[in-house]
């Protein structure tokens, strides 16, 4: 097995699924991380999906599809989704594709500069 | 119009200072490798951070789709060729012998995708396009596809 520059840390409950990325998403890596997720879901069935995004160094539009695709999973079970502290630059790739109309899009406290 | 487009041309036709040329097979895995590899190559021209995350970004996209969609079922060569030129212009030049394009402009217009099932956003071009100042794709069926990236930098003090 190849090395990914990515890693996944999923906690959660029936209320809330936190998805923690860092590293890179590109069309590898959401391909692995998103089987994780979504394995994550159907089990726990959770009302709520967060992506907290503030340690990701890379994406690219394969990012948009992977937050697309989690949305459209939590919609069929009844849940609703949301990105956490995206950079400016992730921000920016979402916006691209009007992600940001259907998402909702946490800012918290910590300011990342990239 | 012609004098527009020559205009447009001259803008990025400065001499080439430097040149690197890379092939790769279409593993997914190499999709980091080639736009890590590109931008060290950039380096030398000083970038701005941004202007290299744009750069990585563009490379991303159009390597994905050689991996996606020209070479779709099988493991073909994806040829990059970077090349630094006066003006701090860079080109990059990302070519297949795969399967082709057969309608660029549809392929081009924001959110198109042949491949949903697989979660492709069909955002790939629209990407680029933002990301660089000119992006040119020329593909014929069952023969491949090159698409040329170009990215002015800014002047750094």
């Amino acid at each position: 097995m190849l090395k990914k520059n990515c890693t996944l840390e999923l906690d959660g409950n029936r209320e809330e699924l936190t998805v923690i990325l860092r590293g890179e998403i590109d069309h590898y890596t959401a391909a692995w991380v998103r089987s994780e997720i979504d394995a994550s879901i159907s089990e726990l069935r959770p009302k709520r999906t967060v992506f907290v995004l503030s340690e990701i160094d890379f994406m690219d539009s394969s990012g948009i599809g992977l937050i697309m695709g989690r949305y459209a999973k939590m919609q069929n079970i009844g849940g609703t989704l949301a990105v956490r502290d995206p950079s400016d630059r992730v921000e920016r790739i979402f916006k691209l594709a009007g992600l940001e109309r259907i998402i909702e899009l946490e800012k918290g406290e910590k300011n990342n500069e990239n | 119009m012609r004098t527009n487009l020559e205009k447009e041309k001259n803008r990025f036709s400065g001499a080439v200072i430097n040149e690197m040329r890379i092939k790769l097979p279409s593993l997914s895995v190499n999709e980091s490798v080639a736009r890590s590899v590109v931008a060290a190559f950039c380096a030398q021209l000083d970038p701005s951070a941004c202007e290299v995350a744009d750069i990585k970004c563009a490379v991303s996209e159009a390597v994905t789709n050689c991996i996606v969609h020209a070479y779709k079922d099988s493991v073909g060569i994806i040829y990059i060729t970077v090349k630094l030129c006066e003006g701090r212009t860079v080109r990059v030049e990302i070519r297949d012998r795969g399967r082709g394009i057969e309608n660029v402009r549809l392929a081009r217009q924001p959110l198109y995708t042949t491949d949903a099932e697989n979660e492709r956003s069909g955002m790939g071009f629209t990407v680029m396009e933002s990301f660089c100042d000119r992006v040119r794709v020329n593909s014929q069926c069952k023969k491949g596809t090159t698409v040329t990236l170009y990215k002015l930098l800014k002047n750094r003090e």
